[in-house]
């Protein structure tokens, strides 16, 4: 791990690639530019058969751009990707490629007028599944997100996490290989969101391959295998475990009677580190809490300081979110 | 092209319509409005001035029967504007984009919304108009006056040419606008110059018979080829998704 924040990004980047098995996307350089604006620059990640991946970025950071053009909606103005055996660009494989994914865009975009049943039909049609299929798969997923009761009713009567619901029992109606889920909880109430999560879950059970789009941290961090952190170019990709250690690594507070300079001397004397002083709390940079936290507390001790408290830091997706997007 | 996908896109268009109350009020209505109070006129005319010359009631019933073309430039209007704005403002474009259908099926099973009922509505009332017309003046001319090679003209050829001409217009308007009443504002537009050809033939300017018939039909395949070109280019994918506002 380099020092820098851009060397610590490339590594973390590199230990992914290390670890990777056949994947079912693939992306290398991805780049999109509208005009003269860079819409995402560079995108190399690979996602593997069976894997939730969650994509995570501020507003505007591309995600919705990537989805696009794995989903060949756009195309690509630089690099390659493949979903499956299929190239992203390739005229005679973008069919195969809209076959074999399904998309739950930003908007969920169904046909209000239209009954939940008829809408996920006429997708079933497009998607060339037989009436059998048709008929099981609705279904199936209607009673798997409990609005098979509603299945005659108008979509436009439905409240957001129905229609949301719907959408996605849309984008699965075709049974494809990949889900591509844009904002699946974005302007959801709590428990209209935390259906949709649970459903997410369902068919994480189920092995299918998930590309999540979303804001929600701590979303990402209950449901994704990897996530990636993106603003235009990739900026890390890992296991959520893997990007906090790499990019946070482990912190011990100390909360003490009274911090003077003696106490931090000791405590530096044990070995190089960042000590960040609050109040009477002492934020200690450490590589090992288990093996390093007793000499700490015994430096401490030595020099007269009293410790009331020694607890560990855990820092959050959103806590190494911020950092990478801030910095 | 795959024919299934261009009738499925198109069935669901007519499924929603059928939703719709101003439409299917348009469709049934205003058909009926015109197939019946065309002849109410002539049969009025007749009552107040005791009987209309031969001569003027021949040039009456040729100008009443290009009434079915600015029907015809007109229905069309309000299924296009919900069929290509409505999915654009419903946001439904996309995942239907995300689809195996390509751009070019999606485009012609629109176009079939909007055309089919338009040029049913259109025959429907014409039928009923033909019906009431040869009614009223069978005892005058002495022979059925409609169908004649005029109204063949008109049903055959300029009908279907102005109600393709009419769902072209709605699809580059679409890009553009972004609310199905603007759409329908800016589409029904399109009925103006027919009502200025409708007017000319009144007022005596160009004869709507036959010949001069056929020259507008020639005209307007020319123009609908042109516009089949600029409304597919304007239906492209990449297009709808990232520069229709």
């Amino acid at each position: 791990m380099t020092g820098d924040s851009s060397g610590v990004i490339e590594d973390i980047i590199e230990t992914a690639h290390a670890v990777r098995r056949p994947s079912v996307i693939d992306a290398e350089n991805l780049t999109k530019r509208f005009g003269s604006l860079t819409a995402v620059q560079d995108l190399t990640l690979h996602v593997d058969e069976g894997e939730v991946f969650g994509f995570l970025g501020p507003n505007g950071a591309g995600k919705t751009t990537t989805v696009r053009m794995l989903c060949c909606l756009i195309s690509k103005t630089g690099g390659k990707a493949k979903i499956g055996d299929y190239e992203v660009g390739n005229s005679a494989d973008s069919q195969k490629i809209r076959r074999i994914v399904g998309l739950l865009p930003e908007n969920v975009g169904l046909y209000d007028d239209l009954s939940a049943y008829k809408n996920l039909d006429f997708y079933g049609r497009l998607y060339k599944c037989t009436e059998e299929q048709r008929r099981e798969r609705i279904e199936y997923f209607l009673k798997m997100l409990g609005l098979w009761d509603k299945r005659n009713l108008s979509a436009g009567t439905f409240s957001k996490g129905m229609k949301q619901r719907l959408a996605i029992a849309r984008a699965l109606i075709h049974d494809p290989k990949v889900l591509f889920l844009d904002e699946p909880t974005a302007s959801l109430d709590p428990e209209a969101s935390k259906t949709v999560r649970d459903f997410i879950l369902e068919l994480k059970k189920e092995k299918r391959t998930i590309f999540l789009n979303t804001h929600h941290l701590d979303e990402a961090e209950k449901i994704c295998d990897r996530v990636g952190i993106l603003k235009t170019k990739l900026l890390a990709v890992g296991t959520p475990e893997k990007l906090r250690e790499l990019l946070w690594g482990s912190k011990t507070v100390v909360q003490l009677e009274h911090v003077n300079d003696a106490i931090v001397a000791a405590v530096k004397r044990i070995g190089p580190r960042n000590i960040e002083i609050i109040d009477n709390k002492l934020v200690i940079d450490v590589s090992n809490p288990e093996r390093e936290n007793p000499d700490i507390v015994a430096a401490i001790s030595a020099v007269g300081g009293r410790v009331q408290f020694v607890n560990e830091v855990s820092p959050t997706l959103e806590d190494v979110y911020l950092k990478l997007v801030r910095s | 092209m795959d024919l299934q996908n261009v009738w499925t896109v198109a069935t669901k268009d007519f499924s929603i319509f059928t939703k719709k109350k101003s439409i299917m009020y348009s469709f049934i209505l205003f058909p009926l409005l015109v197939s019946i109070g065309l002849p109410l006129v002539i049969h009025f005319v007749n009552v107040q001035s005791g009987g209309i010359p031969t001569a003027a009631l021949v040039l009456l019933l040729n100008a009443f029967a290009f009434f079915f073309v600015i029907f015809a430039a007109t229905l069309p209007v309000a299924i296009a504007s919900y069929s290509l704005v409505g999915e654009k403002v419903e946001k439904s474009l996309e995942p239907l984009l995300a689809t195996p259908v390509t751009d070019g099926e999606i485009l012609l099973g629109k176009s079939l919304a909007a055309f089919l009922p338009s040029l049913v509505a259109t025959y429907g009332g014409c039928a009923i108009f033909m019906a009431f017309i040869d009614n009223l003046t069978f005892s005058q001319l002495g022979y059925l006056y409609f169908p004649n090679w005029t109204m063949g003209v008109i049903l055959l050829a300029v009908t279907p040419l102005v109600c393709l001409l009419s769902v072209e217009v709605n699809v580059i308007i679409s890009a553009r606008v972004n609310d199905v009443r603007t759409a329908q504002q800016f589409g029904g537009i399109l009925f103006l110059p027919f009502v200025a050809i409708y007017v000319a033939g009144e007022i005596g300017l160009i004869s709507l018979e036959t010949n001069n018939l056929l020259i507008i039909s020639a005209v307007l395949l020319f123009v609908d080829a042109i516009l089949f070109f600029v409304s597919r280019s304007t239906f492209r994918r990449e297009e709808i998704l990232t520069k229709w506002k």
